[in-house]
């Protein structure tokens, strides 16, 4: 079935503040598209974890907000894009607990968790791109 | 710089975050409750988080971090009123939020914070605790 977006934006992650804005952003939006407030938690949660991420281990970024409609179907989908060192091993990056910094190591497998689709590619030396989407 | 009040009710630390936490917040905070428990010898932290509409995996480095400073201040830390969606979502985040315990709400923590302290006194390791002035 073809996916049409409907309403695109783009939001800067340069600093903690651009995170709690990333997160109140995606909230309006779930609530948008219909969400009830458990799948809105954990897809406002999966956002916050790859804000940070972009933050912490991309040196910024930003975050491409779209609502998505396949047929009767809506749904939101982020796009988080850093240029940073990228991920030379994804598999060991989704790894529960798994750290390259001082986090938890939950972020990717987390957010993966957390979401109905999700897609992830790096490029070591030029950055990353993750996709994540939830459909009502 | 905003900052978190941190309120003092008998030994009990109580602080109740009603903003959505960014990182100066978060460590501001650590700092402030480490402080205060050696200022004033408090046995237990409550933190009240029902106004919490998330708790990702930042927060929840916060708040473990939290419990084991306080730990080694011998204090408790409890986590009071956290609403049933970010419960859920923690369990699929795969977050562990070791060293704290929870409770339903402050009513509920402050009487597990009581029990616990009143169990330690029958045991003759509460009581006296020497306080840092200053």
């Amino acid at each position: 079935m073809t996916v049409k977006s409907t309403k695109v934006e783009t939001l800067p992650i340069r600093s903690g503040d651009d995170v709690v804005r990333v997160r109140q952003r995606v909230r309006a939006l779930a609530i948008e598209i219909g969400l009830g407030l458990v799948d809105q938690t954990k897809f406002v949660t999966a956002a916050s974890e790859l804000a940070r991420n972009a933050l912490d281990y991309g040196g910024g970024g930003e975050v491409r907000a779209e609502i998505v409609q396949a047929g009767m179907r809506k749904g939101l989908r982020l796009t988080f894009e850093d240029q940073g060192p990228g991920i030379a091993d994804i598999e060991q990056a989704m790894t529960d607990h798994y750290t390259s910094g001082g986090g938890l190591g939950l972020g990717l497998g987390g957010a993966k968790r957390l979401s109905n689709e999700f897609h992830i590619e790096s490029t070591p030396g030029a950055g990353t791109r993750v996709t994540i989407a939830r459909w009502k | 710089m905003d900052r978190i009040p941190i309120l003092k009710l008998g030994g009990v630390l109580i602080v109740t975050i009603q903003v959505d936490m960014h990182d100066r917040l978060a460590l501001a905070l650590e700092e402030d409750l480490t402080a205060m428990i050696v200022r004033t010898g408090a046995r237990a932290v409550l933190i009240e988080i029902s106004a919490l509409e998330i708790v990702d995996s930042f927060i929840g480095r916060m708040l473990v971090s939290i419990a084991a400073v306080s730990r080694i201040l011998d204090a408790d830390t409890v986590v009071a009123g956290m609403r049933p969606a970010v419960a859920i979502t923690l369990v699929e985040l795969g977050l562990e939020l070791t060293g704290i315990k929870t409770a339903l709400n402050v009513e509920r923590g402050m009487a597990l914070i009581q029990s616990r302290l009143a169990e330690e006194e029958e045991d003759g390791c509460g009581g006296d605790r020497e306080v840092h002035e200053g």
